[in-house]
């Protein structure tokens, strides 16, 4: 594995293509260590006036999406769409494939028939359906991507281990890192850091 | 919803579902260690059990080796039965993955979260199961290359055919298919948030680049939850339907023929239940194995082994409930047919194979009424062999003995196996036994952020205790 080159220099090339400066910052991260704290400080933030706020947990905190306005998620809908999809083309191949092109009489049996294709378009639907899911998941989230700035956190690890991190993004029209870190603090962080993008 | 108090006697009939501290942290070490230790820090049995049943793999691929080349005649199936091992060992491989798909699916949607400790595990065993389960009919085409045009809707010059959507067989390998991918779409899709907890836990440049692209740059932002939570809803809810229609459809293979004892409109709901009682079986030997190679009592805990029992029970009477029936319509229907076949089954020339089945699918498992017995780790992992022999019994019990008594004696016939045939059994058994192991080792065997959430409500749970109502 020594073509791997150095992944301080690999984010630093990619920080360059996205246009991100080393000067720049990327927001504040304060941790907290139970999710009830997280959930509390999220909407104590969001009660200041904050709107581009983030929270990260190693599970799933339930209350936290109200909490910090993170609108529900739509993947329903595009579900439904995949599902319809996969209706569309088992029901066009079974009856191109039957009637069209390949024709052939078995036991004086139909042609086409609706009971008949029941069982393939319903696998097909349900495969359709997961299969836009799936990508959908990782599409809206922004994801795949090798870096990310709340990854220069110096806890960051820790999101994904034992420790809940609320995020306020520089983009925020409230943000002043000196006063937001301030800010951060109040609602009871235990750890408070102006992290560079 | 506020917290439930619990009190000292409760808590012995009702224990938590992870054992220890609760702490995140140690947790997170536990479940990854497994995965990140060194050669020599993993048991010893662990590695022995595994060379063992590589070298079965091995012995699996001499066999489709010397199938493939010298031709299928090297199997026992011949007329009048034209389907029997093969057969019989892709509908058992097919029904043991089903266990993994109700585990991760069905029980999640009904909220079950004792089913945190061993989804990752029996989602994974669906996935190996099947596998070993296509390695049947493929091989059984006699040219397996050539398959895949014969298969799948593939436009072609090489043959120029279209496959016959009235056929059930092709119904089959839709639902296969279907089956294999969204199980393995929801495996990885579980996975991600434990494989960014590896990446951020990786000490070499190794285990960060695989790491770092496997778990796609998740870092468990509340944006990235909100999107998880609501897909794997979805998923799960589509492989309900699912995994219900995979086994219907495998059942269609017979009971849209017009042979007697497979033309039976029992057949869908009557192998869905075996399915998942032999699929429930398997899950069961595979945890009692991991739990005592890699030492995982505190999260595997007796409590989980005790509902999986009385799953097995329950669903072990459904499939013993469906024997009486088939016996009650054969006489019913007045059919000579029918009623010679089901004779035939139970004291024919394969009598002992039926009677074996009654005794592992019916009789044993009713030994699990008594909790004794469901929490004594013994018993369990005897009774889930034996559920095991019971269900493989069931679908060669099916196929051979339809088929061995034709609708004109001239053509009656009795299916020995050849050598080939057994040891090619053998062999999946090998291939999937290594792949769970493989699995159990370099993978998160327990879903980490699952469980996390657990542990924390329960924590919360024992805070209810002192008086402090928590909501959520």
């Amino acid at each position: 594995m020594s073509q791997v080159p150095d992944p301080a220099i690999l984010i630093a090339q990619i920080k360059d293509k996205l246009g991100i400066g080393a000067d720049k910052v990327y927001g504040v991260i304060g941790e907290f260590s139970e999710p009830e704290e997280l959930v509390e400080a999220g909407r104590t933030i969001r009660g200041m006036g904050y709107t581009k706020i983030d929270a990260m947990s190693p599970f799933p905190v339930h209350g936290i999406d109200e909490a910090i306005g993170v609108p529900y998620s739509k993947i329903g809908w595009i579900a439904v769409c995949g599902a319809i999809a996969g209706i569309t083309t088992a029901q066009v191949l079974i009856y191109y494939v039957g009637v069209i092109d390949y024709p052939l009489i078995i036991g004086g049996k139909p042609l086409f028939d609706f009971t008949y294709s029941i069982p393939p378009t319903f696998e097909l639907a349900i495969l359709f359906t997961a299969i836009t899911t799936f990508l959908c998941t990782w599409g809206l989230s922004g994801l795949p991507r090798l870096y990310h700035p709340s990854m220069n956190y110096r806890d960051a690890h820790r999101a994904s281990d034992d420790r809940f991190l609320l995020v306020i993004e520089s983009d925020d029209p409230k943000f002043d890192a000196q006063k937001t870190a301030e800010d951060m603090r109040r609602v009871g962080a235990n750890d408070v850091e102006v992290v560079e993008g | 919803m506020s917290a439930v108090v619990q009190d000292p006697q409760l808590m012995e009939l009702n224990p938590p579902l992870v054992q220890g501290t609760g702490d995140l942290h140690d947790l997170t070490d536990q479940i990854s260690s497994v995965v990140e230790a060194q050669v020599f820090e993993t048991p010893l049995k662990y590695w022995i059990t595994l060379a063992c049943t590589s070298s079965i793999v091995l012995l699996l691929g001499a066999m489709i080796t010397y199938l493939v080349n010298t031709g299928i005649g090297v199997w026992g199936n011949n007329r009048p039965i034209g389907w029997a091992w093969d057969i019989t060992n892709f509908v058992f491989w097919i029904g043991i993955g089903h266990a993994g798909t109700l585990i991760s699916a069905i029980l999640f949607l009904f909220r079950q979260k004792w089913r945190t400790s061993i989804n990752r595990s029996a989602e994974a065993m669906t996935l190996f199961a099947v596998m070993c389960a296509g390695i049947f009919p493929l091989f059984h085409t006699g040219r397996p290359w050539r398959a895949f045009y014969w298969l799948f809707p593939i436009p072609n010059t090489d043959l120029n055919l279209w496959q016959n959507f009235r056929s059930p067989l092709i119904w089959d390998v839709f639902a296969v298919s279907t089956y294999f991918t969204v199980s393995l779409l929801f495996w990885f899709t579980g996975l991600v948030p434990d494989l960014a907890t590896l990446r951020d836990r990786a000490t070499t440049k190794v285990r960060q680049v695989v790491f770092g692209i496997l778990s796609l740059g998740w870092r468990g932002s509340a944006r990235h939850w909100r999107h998880y939570e609501q897909a794997y809803l979805i998923l799960a809810g589509i492989s309900t339907p699912l995994v219900l229609s995979v086994h219907s459809v495998v059942s269609f293979d017979f009971a849209t023929s017009v042979i007697p004892g497979w033309h039976t409109t029992i057949f869908p709901p009557y192998f869905v239940a075996g399915a998942i009682f032999s699929g429930f079986a398997c899950v069961m030997t595979l945890l009692l194995i991991a739990r005592w190679l890699l030492n995982l009592q505190n999260l595997i805990t007796i409590k989980h082994l005790d509902n999986m029992n009385k799953i097995i029970l329950v669903t072990g009477s459904i499939v013993g409930y469906a024997y009486c029936t088939e016996f009650f319509i054969a006489w019913y229907s007045g059919s000579i047919y029918e009623r010679f076949t089901f004779l035939n089954r139970a004291f024919g020339p394969y009598w002992w194979a039926a009677w074996s089945m009654y005794t592992c699918n019916v009789f044993i498992p009713q030994l699990y009424w008594f909790r004794k017995m469901r929490t004594n780790l013994w018993v369990m992992f005897i009774i889930s062999i034996t559920t095991n022999i019971g269900m493989w019994f069931e679908r060669f019990v099916i196929i051979a003995t339809s088929l061995t008594r034709d609708f004109l004696p001239s053509s009656w016939g009795y299916y020995s196996p050849t050598w080939v045939d057994i040891c090619t059994f053998i062999g999946t058994i090998g291939l999937f036994l290594t792949l769970f192991l493989l699995f159990a080792r370099f993978l998160p065997m327990i879903a980490m952020s699952e469980v996390k959430g657990v542990a924390s409500q329960e924590k919360h749970a024992f805070a209810g205790q002192e008086g402090k109502v928590l909501h959520r």
